[in-house]
């Protein structure tokens, strides 16, 4: 009676950890080897085992609206990482100048953060529309000949969509520079105070280094968000005027659920789940080797 | 932002030119990111007349709360036109399970990887690490077949799974990293006391767990409720959230298109997030930077 008892005793930690084993065998693992095999194959609306090698790859780069969602993307994900890094750095510097009512400023820079990319999406929207939104507001101001069309401009189009999700996330690149900068250790002040270095020096030279594992804790984070970039697209523009805002994730979810082509929007998938794994893999090895040591 | 030492002394009881710079850039700064919660407000309650004579900064003549009523219970939601209230209702049903269960499932993930340790399980944590910056788009496809493999596909249980799947890896982390801070002595004197794995963790780990598990709520209740791509693709027309219907008042609307009602339907639709957001203050920053690894 006591061996069975002792058995399922140690058995049970085993157990516990079924939902996360079928998690990652089936929800990761497996899905992403799914994709990847589906993408080698030539199936349109239903999985087959006709296999066509690399051709899904060839055609997604001859494919023009990948080529465009592509460009847009490395605009778009160079634009939005420099601009929250510059803003958020900026805020939260001029915010650890002891000003009064810090907590206040501190809870509107972050709001926008709390709201969901399609709410944020639907309100730009709003604001950037020529005939009701800001170019309207400042015609009525009595400046006539103001324009201020990018929403509706394809070349322009994706400056927008910069905008409107730069005001929803720099405040969180704010939240973590700001813990960043409370957390340097206050000799160095003293130090560079005796030795009569400009403030913004010491910003620059040596707490901004000093800052190091937070911005690249913060560059991970875009990176994803960049890649992830979807919902923000779908309420404000729905990738047009024409192709013009179209993107990685919004080509794959078409060609996935409205044009048929899974195999192609596998391949798809997969060259979008490379960079992001090169951009991942050494951040994972740094925190496990903390983990270790 | 000023030089030296004495200069900055000095200009913490002055207002030095530095200073009131200071005081401009951040002022300045903060219109910027209130500018579209003032738009969304004052739009919404303006009448539509009052919207097209005037511009979207001018305060309303007249309030109206019309457009927040007609956002709630009338406006067109694509087919049917009951406003976005079946959304919101929808929005709870799918936020409340895909809440309580990933929070459940990370703290027994946690408690076994900090303490138990069974074989091959910091492997397995390993990969879901990795797992966590897996683009949703390699997934979602093969997730439809399994769901739909298991008569989940659209429906409630079936968005929750989804949700779990996803949620799992910052869940982990999170309970894991603050179950490392708890002393395993603690851990084995409840063994020593006769404790088994599930009796230890609902009686000791549990109750000590508290904080990390508003963390993890807060984190998990404002994901679920902002998430716009599963709830589209998992949950079925019946159970669509909050965010999908409130897109498709806004952007798939035939004739002439009601600002004031957008704006009041999408405040509404953030209202949730908004105010877990203003009453848990610093709990939601210490969420961001515990899960900065969320993917």
């Amino acid at each position: 009676m006591a061996a069975p008892k002792h058995l399922l005793r140690k058995l049970i930690p085993f157990a516990a950890l079924i939902p996360m084993a079928l998690t990652v065998i089936v929800g990761y693992l497996g899905t992403v080897l799914w994709s990847l095999n589906t993408s080698f194959t030539n199936a349109r609306t239903f999985p087959t085992d006709t296999y066509v090698g690399m051709a899904q790859y060839t055609r997604l780069f001859d494919n023009e609206r990948w080529l465009v969602s592509l460009h847009n993307l490395a605009l778009y994900g160079m634009l939005f990482i420099a601009a929250c890094l510059v803003i958020g750095f900026l805020l939260a510097v001029f915010i650890d100048q002891k000003v009064r009512g810090e907590g206040v400023l501190r809870t509107v820079f972050l709001y926008p953060y709390a709201m969901s990319f399609v709410a944020t999406g639907l309100v730009w929207q709003w604001m950037l529309k020529p005939a009701d939104g800001i170019e309207h507001a400042v015609i009525q101001m009595g400046f006539t000949n103001f324009t201020f069309d990018w929403i509706e401009n394809e070349d322009m189009v994706m400056y927008t969509i910069v905008i409107a999700t730069v005001w929803q996330a720099s405040g969180l690149v704010m939240a973590m520079m700001l813990a960043g900068l409370r957390g340097i250790d206050a000799e160095i002040w003293k130090a560079a105070r005796l030795d009569g270095i400009p403030a913004w020096r010491v910003y620059i030279s040596i707490v901004l280094p000093m800052l190091g594992p937070t911005v690249a804790t913060v560059l991970l984070l875009l990176t994803t968000a960049v890649v992830k970039l979807f919902d923000a697209v779908v309420a404000m523009t729905q990738g047009g005027p024409g192709t013009a805002s179209e993107v990685p994730a919004k080509f794959i979810m078409d060609h996935l659920f409205q044009r048929a082509n899974i195999s192609l929007a596998s391949a798809a998938a997969i060259v979008m789940l490379v960079p992001v794994i090169a951009m991942a893999m050494p951040f994972l090895y740094a925190r496990w080797r903390k983990g270790h040591a | 932002m000023t030089g030296r030492s004495n200069t900055q002394r000095r200009s913490r009881s002055h207002f030095s030119p530095a200073r009131l710079g200071i005081y401009a850039f951040l002022l300045t700064a903060a219109l910027f990111f209130l500018l579209p919660l003032y738009v969304m407000l004052v739009t919404s309650v303006k009448s539509m007349e009052e919207i097209r004579l005037g511009h979207i900064f001018a305060l309303p003549l007249q309030v109206t709360f019309e457009p927040w009523t007609q956002a709630w219970s009338s406006a067109c939601t694509g087919l049917s036109c009951d406003g976005i209230r079946g959304g919101f209702w929808n929005s709870v049903a799918i936020a409340v399970p895909s809440t309580i269960l990933p929070i459940l499932l990370g703290a027994i993930n946690g408690y076994a990887l900090s303490f138990w340790r069974p074989r091959g399980s910091s492997l397995l944590f390993g990969i879901l690490m990795v797992g966590a910056f897996v683009p949703l788009q390699v997934m979602i496809y093969p997730l439809v077949r399994v769901t739909g493999a298991m008569g989940l596909f659209g429906s409630l249980s079936g968005i929750v799974l989804v949700h779990i799947i996803f949620a799992m890896p910052v869940m982990t982390l999170l309970f894991r990293n603050y179950y490392a801070g708890v002393p395993h002595e603690l851990f084995q004197a409840a063994r020593i006391d006769g404790g088994g794995f599930f009796r230890i963790f609902a009686q000791v780990m549990l109750p000590m767990s508290l904080p990390i598990i508003v963390v993890a709520a807060i984190m998990q209740v404002t994901g679920v409720w902002n998430d716009y791509i599963l709830g589209l693709q998992f949950a079925g027309t019946d159970n669509y959230p909050m965010t999908v219907q409130l897109n498709n008042v806004i952007n798939t609307t035939t004739g002439t298109r009601m600002y004031n009602v957008n704006m009041a339907a999408t405040i509404l639709t953030s209202m949730v997030p908004l105010a877990i957001y203003f009453i848990s203050g610093r709990w939601f920053v210490r969420g961001i930077a515990a899960g900065a690894v969320k993917g």
